[in-house]
């Protein structure tokens, strides 16, 4: 291993993007936006964390009664991950992106970052992660803002129900990346009327700051597939084929680090290339939101009306469906319609203006609590948005040179940035 | 990954998997209503499948894949636990160098059934080389000498020369497999024994069987304890195709043959 790694930080210093890393003074090395978002960090390139954490991960029962059809007989209830201090410390609640689980590995980093510098950590999954919908969404359609954020506060109640008694807190912090960062800023408003927390200090990290126009960014990114996002199987069985051809020729020991990083040296796949391949994980991301939402409601989106599924039928077909899906299609058929039976009068503008960091700009602003960390070559933001999270929150938006969206969130200044403000 | 399991542990599982499912079955509710068409089906979307593999027995996977689950939970995770809660870590990684070194002798086989000269060479430097210098393969001083480590079975070796994966199978305790790897896995494993009774290095003891059980069940808690994967953790609803297609993807890809270089 340590051969390995020897080559991979000697691949790193060869390439001719360090010297990029020199001129602005901050040191994660992958300039490229989509290259940052699928590589993440280095691994000698994050801080070491301790061996040894208090860790257990807490299983609750965020809504009593809570029906679960068959095909989830595994789900025993919303699940998040808990670290504690042995002596009295702060607590910081962090939410998950879209998709995303408890123990999601930038999750679980964040949580070690946190364990270290002496905090109590209680990890949430996303509010769009198939567990949170069956488990503790009340509606068990994700997509609101201000709903899901009212579900995580449950959830969060709950969790702290539990742990209550084992620990001792001197203060409530809250802190999410993407979807969850959003999130975050409507959970602490939330917090103003209920008072269960008080939050102290909240950060947001690679947020959108309107989620209509990031999803249709990132959207967006499948129309650099050929003939476009509906020949997704036929883009992703040819970059399944160049994979395996690039293993073959080359003399690789087997899928590994090393092999994975020699494909971006060798700039196996190209920047078109790269945006289809994060468009598409997102999409079978999604797919596992719309499906487990539409199993829930019974709504007979992808799944018929009625039909009962049970944990050995097979459910491929509606894996194809619901990845060829888009958000749109997911916004305009089933999100938006829910909500506007909901709350008649309700135009689709006016929905999506309430998704967004916009509509509680006035809160955002009046209170020094928050605080955002993205950066400058994020694709979920327009430079509008850029320019607006700055003017939003002034010197407490702090922008990073690179990193795409959420790549270097492991990189251990961005780590130290993300506790230091707590501090 | 070898594990020998006994006849009468066979026996015990078996009924479970047998009973496992039916339990599952009684659980359907009483009014039941029409069903209506999703609005959206495969048939509207022109374009090629994706991330599918061969799975005739899918129904008995599912159910396998749900075994292991029940199987993790109640009975193999509580006994990992245990053995990581009353061992160190040092001693842990001390018993997973052991019997990684072990699985030298399947990786040479292996590589010499594909006549692969140089890693066969690799393979045997850094069994003889763990074996001594590292006290047994307690210690791994063969990486840091350049020998890597190249893992070998004989589902590879049938994969080289150029079999089919065959249908994907999912294996009671084992997890994913397909039909050709379990064939490899009864072969290994079969190697693995008739080495051991040929040595038969407990013989004196007077306790072989008991020694060889002991050495073989802590074989099995090492393996799961080295492997992080646990079932339905993820909670993405489509965690078993994800799991079914990266197993087969990686086995394809790495038992195939290196192409000539253009």
């Amino acid at each position: 291993m340590m051969y390995l790694k020897l080559l991979f930080i000697a691949c790193l210093v060869l390439l001719p993007l360090s010297s990029h890393a020199a001129d602005d003074g901050y040191g994660y090395p992958i300039p490229g936006s989509y290259e940052a978002t699928i590589l993440g960090t280095p691994a000698s390139l994050m801080p070491v964390f301790p061996a040894e954490m208090n860790t257990r991960q807490l299983v609750l029962e965020v809504i009593p009664g809570r029906r679960k059809p068959p095909i989830f007989f595994y789900d025993e209830g919303l699940r998040c991950s808990f670290a504690y201090q042995e002596k009295k410390a702060p607590l910081v609640f962090l939410i998950a992106g879209a998709g995303a689980s408890d123990r999601a590995p930038k999750l679980l980093t964040m949580m070690k970052a946190f364990y270290q510098a002496g905090y109590h950590v209680i990890t949430l999954p996303s509010p769009s992660h198939a567990n949170f919908i069956i488990s503790a969404s009340q509606s068990r359609i994700p997509g609101d803002l201000t709903e899901d954020s009212a579900d995580l506060y449950r959830a969060m109640e709950v969790a702290w129900k539990q742990v209550e008694g084992d620990i001792e807190v001197s203060s409530f912090n809250l802190c999410g990346y993407s979807l969850g960062g959003s999130q975050a800023a409507f959970v602490a408003k939330l917090d103003e009327e209920r008072r269960v927390f008080n939050f102290r200090k909240v950060l947001m990290i690679n947020p959108p700051v309107s989620l209509y126009s990031s999803a249709t960014r990132i959207e967006d990114l499948m129309k650099q597939i050929p003939g476009g996002p509906k020949k997704q199987g036929i883009f992703f069985n040819r970059m399944l084929s160049k994979f395996s051809q690039f293993y073959r020729y080359g003399n690789f020991v087997a899928i590994n680090d090393d092999f994975l990083y020699s494909i971006y040296t060798q700039r196996l796949f190209t920047p078109e290339e790269t945006a289809g391949l994060i468009g598409l994980t997102y999409r079978i991301n999604l797919a596992g939101m719309i499906f487990s939402s539409d199993v829930m409601t019974n709504s007979g989106y992808v799944v018929p009306k009625n039909r009962v599924l049970s944990p050995t039928d097979s459910i491929f077909d509606y894996f194809l469906v619901s990845t060829h899906l888009s958000f749109m299609d997911y916004f305009n058929e089933y999100l938006y319609p829910y909500f506007q039976k909901q709350r008649p009068g309700l135009t689709k503008q006016a929905f999506v203006d309430t998704l967004s960091l916009k509509s509680i700009a006035g809160y955002l602003k009046s209170s020094a609590k928050f605080g955002v960390m993205t950066n400058e070559n994020d694709f979920i933001l327009t430079r509008e948005e850029q320019d607006y999270l700055r003017q939003l929150f002034g010197e407490r938006a702090k922008f990073y040179p690179r990193g795409g969206h959420l790549g270097n969130l492991e990189y251990k200044e961005n780590l130290a940035y993300m506790v230091a403000f707590f501090k | 990954m070898k594990i020998v399991i006994r006849y009468r542990a066979c026996l015990t599982i078996l009924s479970l998997m047998l009973t496992l499912p039916l339990a599952g079955c009684a659980t359907t509710s009483a009014d039941i209503h029409a069903e209506v068409p999703a609005r959206h089906t495969i048939s509207e979307f022109k374009d090629q499948s994706f991330a599918e593999v061969a799975d005739p027995w899918e129904g008995f996977n599912r159910s396998m894949y749900r075994f292991n689950f029940y199987f993790d939970k109640y009975l193999f995770l509580p006994v990992v636990y245990g053995y990581e809660f009353i061992t160190p870590t040092f001693v842990q990684k001390r018993v997973s160098g052991f019997y990684n070194n072990l699985g030298e002798v399947r990786n040479l086989t292996n590589s010499l059934f594909q006549l692969k000269g140089k890693e066969s060479v690799t393979t045997l430097g850094r069994f003889v080389t763990n074996s001594t210098l590292g006290l047994g393969g307690l210690f791994d001083p063969a990486t840091s000498f350049g020998l890597e480590r190249h893992d070998q079975d004989f589902g590879k070796t049938l994969g080289y020369w150029g079999a089919d994966s065959g249908p994907y199978l999912v294996l009671p305790i084992f997890g994913p497999s397909s039909l050709r790897d379990t064939g490899g896995l009864a072969v290994d494993s079969a190697i693995t024994y008739g080495i051991y009774a040929a040595i038969d290095p407990f013989a004196n003891t007077g306790n072989s069987f008991a020694i060889s059980s002991g050495i073989t069940t802590m074989n099995a808690i090492d393996s799961r304890h080295q492997q992080s994967f646990r079932y339905y953790e993820s909670g993405y609803p489509f965690e078993y195709y994800m799991v079914r297609f990266f197993y087969h993807e990686k086995r394809q890809i790495e038992s195939g043959k290196p192409l000539p270089a253009e």
